[in-house]
């Protein structure tokens, strides 16, 4: 079997056995876990299709997120657009946000924390202007009626939206199953590993790295697109606070950076652990962030490649140990 | 003389007050296998920059196969069939051997398969075959130079500079390396190299030019090169090649 039919049957099963978990269980915690940790996954792969596998760490995917987010509402609410087909509009509102912040950064050659810093106080930016210009409701934010039916993408169980998401999930695992096995994914991996090496060979890292941050935002709109559904209610802190760049960036990291399997793993793992610490701790406020950036100074210590890089490490510990 | 496939005009590039490249004019015959030397901080890896794009030089032109390539993208000149190395090895560290020379293979080609095929036929040129699938980071130093000239190889290059792939091996990598060069320039690939193993240049290179502080001070058959007084000078300092000549 060759590495692409192993990943794409991994992905089937993993889809699959996501797909019974409904068909077994009507009840709610099960659902509601299920949905949260696979749309926690969404995010993690969006990001990691830049930062992971492009090496282009940002700090701001909220802008991204929110971007598709606010798209779905605005659609809906002032241009009267059905659900479905404001979905790939709010996309390509996110992609083209995301190719014009880019184009800026990549243009003048930002790398690294400069990078970062970039798309944070281009999250930031967004989230003030949200706050301000009447079409986003500023600081009330925007609601969607409830209008429970499939033709608006409003599902009267949770069984829907799980489907939803796992379909959402599936298409970013092909993304990155691509990403492995493609000429793009070839390119954007050997522009993160050195960009000189690269350029001597032929790539063109702005157009690389351009592709790359298109593709996560793509994936990070359909998530923002997904909150909206979900919850029907957007405001700008929701959409463009630092919470959800975290939370994507976080659950990256922890799972393993540049890997198909990662991201899913670190936002399972974090949200189990939220969960846990949530019926700990009743609901203190913000403890989820404290839990998340103590996972990650252990992970980053002990596991640099993260729980997907589990079994190396062991093996690379064993090895030291016994020579 | 056979036609040029790379050719410099009256080359020049200051860093600040620091003239790093001097109004260097040289061509490189189509198939030849060339050496470009000198003493430490000539300037020859910022030639070598100017040549592939890297660096933009203040003065002068840059021409290959004919055509004006002065200031044009190193990408855009890989395409075109001119492709550099690194004196300092830049593997994609976290990749493996086999999608290292892949990256490049994809150069001309889209499929994945057919480019991890050509980076597997390009591995055994160099003599990686073994280290196929082990990460890049984890090569030794002699491993690495393989690489390196593994990856720029599988972008099918008309013109390939090296820049000092023997530098830093031992006498029996060197003698192993020497080989492969020779027969790259077998295949039909312009080769022009940059060299401190003078064994490797007598060995290998047909024409040589010698480099001392930015500007070209001879150039010849290496056997020439090295007989000439001002090339003994320029490593050795100066007055040098008197006291030579009066005790051998």
């Amino acid at each position: 079997m060759s590495l692409v039919q192993k990943d794409l049957l991994g992905i089937a099963v993993f889809a699959a056995l996501c797909a019974c978990v409904p068909v077994l269980s009507d009840s709610g915690v099960v659902l509601n876990f299920l949905m949260m940790a696979l749309y926690a996954a969404l995010l993690a792969q969006a990001w990691n299709v830049l930062g992971g596998f492009g090496g282009q760490f940002s700090f701001g995917h909220a802008l991204f997120f929110g971007t598709g987010a606010y798209s779905q509402a605005i659609f809906q609410l002032q241009w009267g657009l059905n659900a479905w087909l404001a979905f790939p509009l709010a996309i390509a509102m996110s992609t083209g946000v995301a190719v014009l912040v880019g184009a800026l950064s990549f243009r003048y050659g930002l790398k690294g924390s400069y990078f970062a810093l970039v798309t944070l106080a281009f999250a930031e930016v967004f989230r003030i202007l949200a706050l301000s210009v009447p079409f986003t409701g500023a600081g009330v934010g925007l609601m969607l009626p409830l209008q429970e039916s499939f033709a608006n993408m409003q599902f009267s169980s949770r069984k829907g939206f799980v489907y939803l998401m796992l379909g959402l999930v599936s298409v970013a695992l092909l993304a990155t199953c691509w990403l492995r096995h493609s000429r793009f994914g070839a390119y954007l991996q050997a522009v993160r590993d050195n960009e000189d090496a690269a350029r001597a060979i032929g790539v063109n890292p702005f157009a690389v790295k351009l592709g790359g941050i298109a593709l996560s935002a793509a994936l990070m709109g359909a998530a923002g697109v997904f909150y909206v559904q979900v919850f029907q209610y957007i405001d700008p802190g929701l959409a463009y606070g630092p919470g959800t760049s975290v939370e994507a960036l976080v659950a990256a990291i922890v799972g393993g950076m540049g890997t198909l399997w990662g991201p899913v793993l670190g936002a399972l793992a974090l949200h189990t652990l939220a969960d846990l610490t949530r019926n700990l701790f009743g609901q203190l406020p913000g403890i989820n962030m404290v839990i998340y950036g103590l996972v990650l100074v252990l992970i980053v210590t002990f596991l640099p490649r993260g729980i997907a890089g589990f079994g190396q490490a062991v093996r690379a510990w064993r090895h030291n140990k016994n020579g | 003389m056979a036609e040029l496939m790379l050719e410099l005009k009256s080359l020049s590039l200051a860093f600040g007050g620091l003239q790093a490249v001097d109004k260097v004019s040289l061509g490189v015959p189509a198939g030849s296998l060339c050496a470009l030397i000198g003493p430490n901080g000539a300037g020859k890896t910022t030639l070598f920059s100017l040549m592939s794009g890297f660096l933009q030089p203040d003065h002068g032109k840059v021409y290959f196969k004919g055509q004006d390539i002065t200031g044009r993208s190193p990408q855009r000149n890989a395409r075109d069939g001119l492709t550099r190395t690194f004196q300092i090895v830049q593997p994609f560290a976290q990749q493996t051997v086999h999608e290292n020379i892949a990256v490049g293979a994809h150069l001309h080609v889209r499929s994945r398969a057919i480019a991890l095929e050509r980076a597997e036929a390009v591995a055994q040129r160099v003599g990686l075959t073994a280290q196929l699938d082990k990460p890049a980071g984890d090569l030794t130093v002699a491993g690495r130079k393989r690489l390196e000239l593994a990856r720029a190889l599988a972008t099918g290059p008309q013109l390939l500079l090296l820049d000092e792939v023997l530098a830093g091996l031992n006498p029996q990598e060197i003698a192993e390396m020497i080989p492969v060069v020779r027969a790259l320039a077998g295949s039909g690939i312009t080769i022009l190299m940059i060299e401190h193993v003078m064994q490797a240049v007598m060995n290998l290179a047909e024409y040589v030019w010698v480099l001392a502080q930015g500007q070209l001070i001879a150039e010849g058959t290496p056997a020439e090169v090295t007989s000439n007084e001002k090339v003994v000078e320029a490593y050795l300092g100066h007055g040098t090649a008197a006291r030579l000549r009066a005790n051998p």
